[in-house]
C-alpha cells in the first residue's frame, strides 16, 4: 500500500509549466529525499502536497484513495503534515505551548474554559520521549538548540495523526551536531511508519537518512530511485542535467 | 504517570530555585526599586508616609495602572496604542455629557465604556484587515478621539452630572476599607487580566502573535479577530479609567489625559513588556505604574520642579528598552 500517489500531476502558472507529468509513490515509514536546482518544481509539488496548491492535471491518492484538497486543512485532516523552513515557532513561548500552538486542549471551569496546560505537558512529554529528543516540555524554545527547535516542529506534527511530513530544509541553517540531531528526529519519524519527503540541498543529509531519492529539472521527475543504488555524483548530474534521466 | 523518567521531564525546568526564578525577573527588580524609593523617602521627608499622601499615590497610579493593563496587551501582541489619552478623555467626555443631560449612571458608563470600545475595534480593523501600521492608525486616532471629546462638549468644562452626580464622585474619589475605589478597581481588573493572559487561549494567541506572527498565522490561530480584540481591550480599559477619573476630579475639561500615552507606555515597558512583542504581565503593568508615580510625588515632595517629570519618564522608557536589549544581547 501506498500512503501517498501522484499521478501524473502537471501545474502550470499561465505560460509557466512548473510541474509536468510527476508521478510518484510513497510508502509507510519511506523516507524521500527530493532534491532539484532553485526553480526546479520542489516548492510546487511539495504545496501540491500541502493543499496550497491544487494541481492543474493529475490525481492525488492517498491511502490509494483519490483525494482533492482544496485548503492546506483538507492536507493536514489527511495525514499531511508540514515542517516550515522557520518551523513556525515562538521563541517566547514553552516547548509545550508550541507544540500545541493554535490547538490547545481546554478544560472547562464553570462557563470559562481554561488551557489545559497539565495536558499539553504531559502530552509533549511523551512525544518528545517518542521522537528520543531531550526537548523538555517547560523549557523556553530562544534558549533552545536548533535541534531542539526542530523536535518541537516535528512533535507538532505527530499530534494529529500523521501519515506523511513535509520537511523543507531542515537541515539548511543549523550546525553540524545539530543536523545529526535532526536527522535522528527522521529516522524516529520512519520508524514509527511516518513517511517523511525531505527537501534539501545537502547532498550528505539525504543520503544519510532517505530510502529513496527523487529528483525534479524544470518540473519534470528526472529520477526516482534508491538511495542504495546512487550515488551523490549521480544525483549532482541528474540536478544539473549532465545526467538526463536515471 | 507510570514512567519516572518521564514525569521527571514534565517537571523539570530550565529555571532551578524559586529565587533563582524569582529575582531573574524585571517585575522583581522594579518592584525593589519602588520599595527602595518608598523607604528612601520615608527617610528623607515627612510628608511621604503620611495617610493622605499614600492614599493620594494609590489612587494616581490607580489610573496609569488600568490603562497599562490595556497597553500590554496590545504590546505583547506585537503592536503599540498612542490614543489611550485620547480613548480615556472621550470616555470620560460621554459620561459626563449623557449625566449632566439627566440621565443615570450606568447609561452613561455604559455609553462611555461602548465609545472607548468602539475607539479600540476601529483601531484593530484598521491594523488586522488593511494590515496598517499600529503607530500610524494609533497616531491618527490620538487626535480624532480628542478632537471629538471637543466637539462633544463644545470645549467646555462639565462639572455637574445629574441625579447620580454623588454616586460618581463616590465611585471615583471614594474609598472603601481605606482603600481609594480606583486602586480596587485597578486590582480586580489586573487579576482578571492575568488570568486571561495565562489561563485563556485568547492570552496564549495574543502572545503567540506577539513572539511570531508568521507562526501563528501557519499554526490557524485567528490573527485578524485576536488583534481587534486586544486593541477593544486597550480601548476598554482606557474608558473605564476615563469615567473613574471624573469621578475623582470632580469634573472635566478636554486636555484630561494628555501625553498620558507616554507614562503608560513606559508603565507597561518599565513592567517588562517587550515592544518587541510576545513579552510582558499584567502585574509587572502595575508595579511598573507604581514606580512611575512614586518617583512623580518624590520629584514633587522633594521640591523638585514638576518640568523635570518629563525627562523622568522619557528617560524611563529608554532605560527600560536598554536594559532589555541588554540583556537579550548576554542571552
Amino acid at each position: 500500500m501506498n500512503v501517498l500517489e501522484l499521478k501524473n500531476i502537471s501545474k502550470s502558472y499561465g505560460a509557466i509549466q512548473a510541474l509536468r507529468d510527476v508521478s510518484l509513490a510513497i510508502e509507510p515509514g519511506e523516507v524521500v529525499g527530493l532534491m532539484g536546482d532553485n526553480g526546479a518544481g520542489k516548492s510546487t509539488l511539495v504545496k501540491v502536497i500541502a493543499g496550497n496548491f491544487a494541481p492543474s492535471s493529475g490525481d492525488i491518492l492517498i491511502s490509494d484513495q483519490k483525494t482533492v484538497f482544496h485548503k492546506p486543512l483538507d492536507a493536514q485532516k489527511a495525514g499531511i503534515e508540514v515542517v516550515y523552513q522557520d518551523l513556525a515557532i515562538c521563541n517566547n513561548m514553552t516547548a509545550a505551548s508550541n507544540v500545541f500552538l493554535g490547538r490547545e486542549p481546554t478544560r472547562k471551569i464553570g462557563p470559562i474554559k481554561i488551557v489545559d496546560y497539565a495536558f499539553m505537558r504531559k502530552r509533549s512529554a511523551e512525544l518528545f520521549a517518542r521522537l528520543k529528543s531531550e526537548t523538555r516540555p517547560r523549557d523556553l524554545v530562544h534558549r533552545m538548540s536548533g535541534g531542539q527547535r526542530q523536535a518541537v516542529a516535528i512533535a507538532r506534527t505527530l499530534l494529529s495523526d500523521a501519515k506523511i511530513v513535509l520537511m523543507d530544509e531542515p537541515t539548511a541553517a543549523i550546525s553540524v551536531r545539530q543536523v545529526a540531531e535532526v536527522l535522528n528526529l527522521i529516522r524516529q519519524l520512519s520508524d514509527h511508519g511516518i513517511a517523511v519527503v525531505l527537501i534539501s540541498h545537502r547532498m550528505p543529509d539525504v543520503f544519510e537518512v532517505a530510502h529513496k531519492v527523487v529528483v525534479l529539472r524544470r518540473g519534470e521527475l528526472v529520477a526516482d530511485k534508491k538511495a542504495s543504488d546512487s550515488s551523490p555524483e549521480e544525483i549532482t548530474g541528474l540536478i544539473t542535467g549532465a545526467i538526463e534521466t536515471a | 504517570m507510570s514512567d519516572p523518567t518521564l514525569a521527571d521531564a514534565i517537571n523539570r525546568s530550565q529555571h532551578h530555585g524559586l529565587i533563582a526564578r524569582i529575582t531573574s525577573q524585571q517585575i522583581f527588580w522594579v518592584f525593589m526599586a519602588a520599595v527602595f524609593a518608598c523607604l528612601a523617602l520615608t527617610i528623607l521627608t515627612d510628608s511621604f508616609a503620611t495617610e493622605r499622601n499614600l492614599f493620594n499615590v494609590t489612587r494616581n497610579f490607580a489610573f496609569v495602572g488600568i490603562v497599562a493593563l490595556g497597553m500590554t496587551a496590545v504590546i505583547a501582541s506585537g503592536g503599540i496604542d498612542l490614543s489611550v489619552g485620547s480613548t480615556l478623555v472621550i470616555s470620560a467626555m460621554t459620561v459626563s455629557v449623557i449625566m449632566s443631560a439627566g440621565m443615570p449612571f450606568w447609561v452613561g458608563c455604559l455609553a462611555a465604556l461602548s465609545v472607548s470600545m468602539l475607539v479600540g475595534a476601529i483601531n484593530g480593523v484598521l491594523i488586522a484587515y488593511a494590515k496598517m501600521p499600529p503607530f500610524v492608525v494609533t497616531l491618527g486616532m490620538l487626535s480624532i478621539a480628542r478632537s471629538l471629546a471637543m466637539v462633544l462638549s463644545d470645549n467646555k468644562m462639565i462639572y455637574e452630572f445629574g441625579p447620580d452626580h454623588d454616586f460618581l464622585l463616590w465611585l471615583g474619589g471614594g474609598a472603601t476599607f481605606g482603600l481609594p475605589h480606583p486602586l480596587i478597581i485597578l486590582i480586580i481588573l489586573a487579576v482578571t487580566t492575568a488570568f486571561a493572559f495565562r489561563q485563556l487561549r485568547w492570552g496564549q494567541h495574543l502572545f503567540a502573535i506577539g513572539g511570531n506572527e508568521n507562526a501563528a498565522v501557519l499554526t490557524g490561530i485567528p490573527v485578524a479577530r485576536i488583534k481587534v480584540s486586544v486593541y477593544m481591550f486597550s480601548g476598554l480599559m482606557a474608558g473605564i479609567a476615563g469615567v473613574l477619573e471624573v469621578g475623582w476630579l470632580g469634573g472635566v475639561t478636554t486636555n484630561l489625559g494628555q501625553a498620558m500615552e507616554l507614562t503608560v507606555i513606559a508603565a507597561a515597558v518599565i513592567g517588562g513588556a517587550n515592544l518587541a512583542g510576545g513579552g510582558g504581565t499584567a502585574f509587572g503593568a502595575v508595579i511598573g505604574a507604581l514606580l512611575i508615580e512614586v518617583i512623580r510625588n518624590s520629584l514633587i515632595l522633594l521640591g523638585i520642579s514638576t518640568f523635570w517629570q518629563g525627562t523622568f519618564v522619557g528617560a524611563f522608557i529608554v532605560i527600560a528598552v536598554a536594559f532589555d536589549r541588554f540583556r537579550q544581547e548576554k542571552t
